[in-house]
């Protein structure tokens, strides 16, 4: 494997000082970046990961104070509320939007007359700001004004729908706004999985005799594995980093009912004055994607054949 | 002292040694083509020519002038690469005239040295389109004009007729042969077609693993391999090597018998110039023998000192149109002749073979090198 | 793969009627928000409350745009949202353009000048790309305090370049990384030097996935809403926190229909973006998904 990965140009060593610095330049010219890249991210990790050891709480204090910040953290109500919603709402964003994205995908792969027309429209949520989603969905599930009253006047009189300011639903508002903007792409994903399938497997597969609902079953999915790890894997990123959809919808309400970790560490850090506690919730936070992210990347950049 | 000299020359990779002390020369308006399978390291040895890979140790020289760590651009050479490597976005004539205009040659001058490379090409009329726009072979001709119209003192040229069809191939082939005698240029060559190695050499450098098995003339590499792997790569179809052992009898003049199955042992005799003092009574030797030296009676070359013949049973033949070829089995190995076109021969049946052993070679089975 | 299939396996007439039913449906829902978005902004206050939501606007007012453009309330000041939607391009324009062509040159460098240890500076860049936003905030905070920038756009541009140089690098290592390395190696023989080779060589050819970059870059920093919402409160503030700002307000009467008609103004932008080149959009997020 040494030498595919190494077949890229690799200048002889320089003699003259105009030489030397041709060898050299390459490394220059990406010395700004990475030194940005070291001090801003990995920097600033460190950086947050300090703090969540000390006291601060409206302005930094350096003085290490060890695990307190962690304990008053696991001390809040406010958080395992986060993290309960951040299960709910992970597994069931995570799932629907596989699930829809999957099915669309295969409907759409179905030889289908206006393709052009329907793939488009699954997917322009994604273009939007998170925002203009929460917005969106904020004014059509309103309970006085939305799809509640619009059911009314059709003749449902019976019709209730106010999840938004219920506190045991209004997270399931943000699974279904979410699913809305994001699972388009997922399946924008799968779709690009089904056209890469090689069509002589299929083929073999009928004269097999399989039926399509086999073919699917038992050819098709099992070789679109890939992607849903790569669904899953991005979805999970989206999941942790949720905040504007959130805040744009309910604002972390009715209550505390669906904060979620991000909003939680936007709020002690900015609003509580707790620097110490928000920056050991961001820990937090940035250890759970490394567990799902790093053996990922590893995976594919130690595979030359993948990674590349 | 030759033009091109490479000495003691050595690449690692990681861990891995890809090419291991390398001695060759090449001197002024010589071809040299450097021919092996696939993983040889016969690409990275010329890349190191070229300066895109570094040196590990050892000492490239060119015109007497070390150049080990000299930049690719300033060691006038030339490269012609197995893909092309024509710059997409620039026309036939933009790439041509590229390199000249990297040196900083007025444009008036570039143009006419690019016209004068087109003429010589026959791609005049390709001048203003691009890459996308051409065929494989018009490529190849804009590749060559590239390394043309710079006028190097050397030009290197990495498979570059691996990517055609069958027949361009062997015109490109008459073409690069014509344009050495022509122009009277310095190459090296990589391929791992042989026959392209012998039709264009002057001198040929046969490599596997890293390591030089023979350099010498096409006619030295054909006719003298230097030992097994050289005598089985080159020529198609490769030589016979069967197993013989010296006859015990006959003590100054030596036999080689070769076993059968099912049938009496063949014994060939050794011309008296190829007697080697390896060959004692009972001893274990290697017989080389191409397939055009084992013919039909009526194709046999009469002036050849030392014809054997011999009965065998015809397993396969193949008219091959020019030749007819026939397959046999002597010493447990397949045999291949070369008869003419017409000859009779049938599947199943006796046929009498003529063996040329003044062309035959002798290989040690230990060491696998020719005994000499 | 459903093309390759041949023509005998075509499903049956009731299974089409299904398959486009249930597309059908499926696009309403994707659809129905943005419509009801849509109408309510041309519509009068009194006709929301009397109204059907769904109902196209029986006397259609340009008026709620107007309003949400120049003299609805967000804060303190009344002036519409256009200051923050100028904020919001003053931002976007150089974030894009410095973040693409650092990501150019690092992709070059990467792909065809490798040194050691290069995977890891890849390595290391990529993981920028997926950490949660949250683990540099408050450092982030800090530092741009101390730089005076906070609140300001210069400071918004600054962190988007920062954590946009992840995505540019990947997409365009990947990129060049399938750009044949012998013509980087031709041009060197023919004496070109490493800026005239990225220029004169693979510039030419990265028409696509600079169009790539450039739209996720723009989509990405123009919807965010994190940054700005801890780094530019204020006058500075962009697009997208002014719109929530406006819509989370609770004073006075909700005017629902110049909320949809900023909502349309933030969401215009990055929707004619998709309508235009939206093949472009689903690439480069397709490519931050599947690497290669």
């Amino acid at each position: 494997m040494t030498i595919a990965i190494d077949d890229a140009y690799r200048p002889p060593r320089a003699s003259s000082s105009g030489d030397r610095l041709r060898a050299f330049l390459p490394r220059l010219v990406l010395a700004p970046s990475f030194a940005l890249v070291l001090f801003f991210v990995y920097g600033f990790i460190l950086w947050t990961i300090y703090l969540s050891f000390t006291r601060s709480r409206l302005m930094p204090i350096y003085e290490i104070v060890g695990f307190d910040s962690y304990y008053r953290l696991f001390a809040q109500p406010n958080w395992y509320k986060a993290l309960e919603n951040l299960a709910i709402f992970g597994s069931l964003y995570i799932g629907i939007s596989i699930l829809l994205g999957l099915t669309l995908a295969i409907l759409i792969d179905q030889r289908i007359r206006g393709e052009g027309v329907f793939r488009p429209i699954y997917l322009y949520p994604m273009a939007l700001s998170f925002i203009v989603t929460g917005t969106a969905w904020k004014w059509f599930l309103n309970p006085g004004l939305g799809l509640e009253k619009t059911m009314h006047a059709w003749g449902w009189q019976s019709f209730q729908f106010d999840w938004l300011i219920n506190s045991d639903m209004a997270i399931y508002t943000i699974v279904i706004a979410g699913v809305w903007q994001t699972s388009g792409f997922v399946m924008a994903m799968f779709l690009a999985g089904l056209r890469g399938i090689d069509g002589e497997i299929l083929k073999a597969a009928q004269i097999d005799g399989a039926s399509s609902f086999a073919i699917y079953r038992r050819i098709v999915i099992p070789m679109l594995r890939p992607v849903f790890l790569s669904a899953v894997i991005v979805l999970t990123h989206l999941t942790i980093k949720s905040y504007d959809l959130v805040i744009a919808l309910t604002g972390g309400g009715p209550g505390n009912a669906t904060e979620l970790p991000s909003t939680f560490m936007y709020s002690y850090t900015f609003t509580r004055n707790q620097m110490s506690v928000g920056a050991a919730s961001a820990v937090i936070m940035l250890m759970t994607i490394a567990a799902v992210i790093i053996p990922y990347l590893y995976s594919e950049l130690k595979d030359p054949g993948h990674g590349r | 002292m030759a033009f091109l000299e490479i000495e003691g020359l050595s690449k690692r990779y990681g861990g891995l040694d890809v090419l291991k002390s390398i001695d060759v020369d090449l001197e002024k308006g010589g071809f040299l083509v450097l021919v092996g399978p696939s993983g040889c390291g016969k690409s990275t040895l010329l890349n190191m020519i070229a300066g895109l890979d570094a040196v590990t140790s050892g000492a490239i020289r060119i015109d007497g002038k070390l150049v080990n760590d000299l930049h690719p651009s300033k060691r006038d050479i030339a490269m012609v690469f197995q893909s092309y490597a024509l710059y997409p976005n620039m026309t036939v004539a933009e790439n041509i005239g590229f390199a000249l205009e990297m040196r900083g040659m007025p444009k008036a001058e570039r143009e006419a040295a690019v016209a004068e490379a087109a003429r010589m090409l026959q791609i005049e009329h390709l001048l203003k389109r691009r890459p996308g726009q051409l065929s494989g072979g018009q490529r190849q001709r804009v590749a060559m004009g590239r390394a043309l119209v710079r006028n190097p003192r050397l030009f290197l040229f990495d498979e570059p007729l691996s990517n055609l069809d069958a027949k361009l191939r062997v015109d490109m082939r008459t073409e690069i042969k014509r344009l050495h005698h022509r122009t009277g240029a310095t190459i090296v060559y990589v391929t791992h077609d042989q026959i392209e190695a012998m039709t264009l050499a002057t001198k040929i450098a046969v490599l596997k693993d890293g390591v030089i098995q023979q350099v010498g003339t096409p006619s030295e590499i054909y006719n003298r391999p230097a030992n097994l792997f050289v005598a089985d790569f080159m020529g198609s179809p490769a030589m016979n090597l069967l197993e013989a052992e010296v006859a015990a009898d006959g003590a100054n003049a030596p036999r080689m018998t070769l076993r059968r199955n099912g049938a009496a042992p063949i014994t060939l005799r050794v011309p008296e110039t190829k007697v080697t003092p390896a060959m004692t009574p009972g001893a274990k030797i290697i017989l080389g023998i191409r397939p055009e030296a084992i013919t039909d009676e009526g194709s046999a070359d009469r002036s050849a000192g030392t014809l054997d013949t011999v009965n065998v049973l015809v397993d396969v033949v193949e008219p091959a149109g020019a030749d007819t070829l026939v397959v046999t089995n002597i010493a447990g190995k397949e045999v291949i002749a070369r008869l003419r076109a017409d000859a009779e021969a049938r599947p199943g049946e006796m046929l009498q073979l003529v063996f040329n052993l003044d062309k035959a070679v002798y290989f040690d089975p230990e060491t696998g090198i020719r005994l000499q | 793969m459903a093309a390759d299939l041949p023509a005998g396996a075509r499903s049956p007439i009731a299974a089409r009627i299904v398959i486009y039913g249930l597309l059908l449906i499926f696009a309403v829902f994707y659809l129905l928000p943005f419509f009801v978005m849509l109408v309510t902004s041309f519509k009068t206050l009194d006709e929301i409350q009397d109204g059907n939501m769904l109902a196209l606007p029986k006397n259609p007012t340009i008026a709620p745009w107007l309003a949400a453009w120049g003299t609805t309330c967000v804060g303190l000041t009344c002036q519409g949202i256009k200051g923050f939607f100028a904020n919001s391009i003053l931002m976007v324009v150089p974030a894009v353009i410095i973040s693409t062509m650092l990501g150019a040159v690092n992709g070059y460098v990467l792909t065809k000048w490798r040194f050691p240890g290069h995977r890891l500076v890849f390595g290391m860049m990529l993981f920028a790309c997926f950490i949660p936003f949250q683990s540099v905030l408050i450092p982030m905070a800090l530092v741009l305090g101390t730089l005076g920038l906070a609140g300001t756009t210069a400071g918004l541009v600054l962190v988007h370049v920062v954590y946009g140089i992840g995505f540019s690098t990947l997409f365009f290592r990947n990129y060049y990384d399938a750009f044949p390395t012998e013509l980087v190696r031709a041009a060197q023989i023919d004496g070109a030097s490493f800026f005239q080779i990225f220029r004169r060589i693979l510039l030419p050819s990265s028409g696509p996935i600079i169009v790539v970059t450039v739209i996720f870059q723009f989509t990405n920093i123009w919807n965010d809403f994190l940054f700005g919402a801890s780094f530019a409160s204020g006058d500075a503030a962009p697009m997208t926190v002014a719109l929530n700002n406006l819509v989370s307000s609770s004073t006075g009467v909700k005017e629902y229909n110049v909320h949809m008609a900023a909502a349309m103004f933030a969401a215009l932008p990055t929707l004619i973006v998709y309508v235009v080149a939206g093949q472009y959009l689903v690439r480069g997020l397709m490519a931050g998904a599947v690497k290669g």
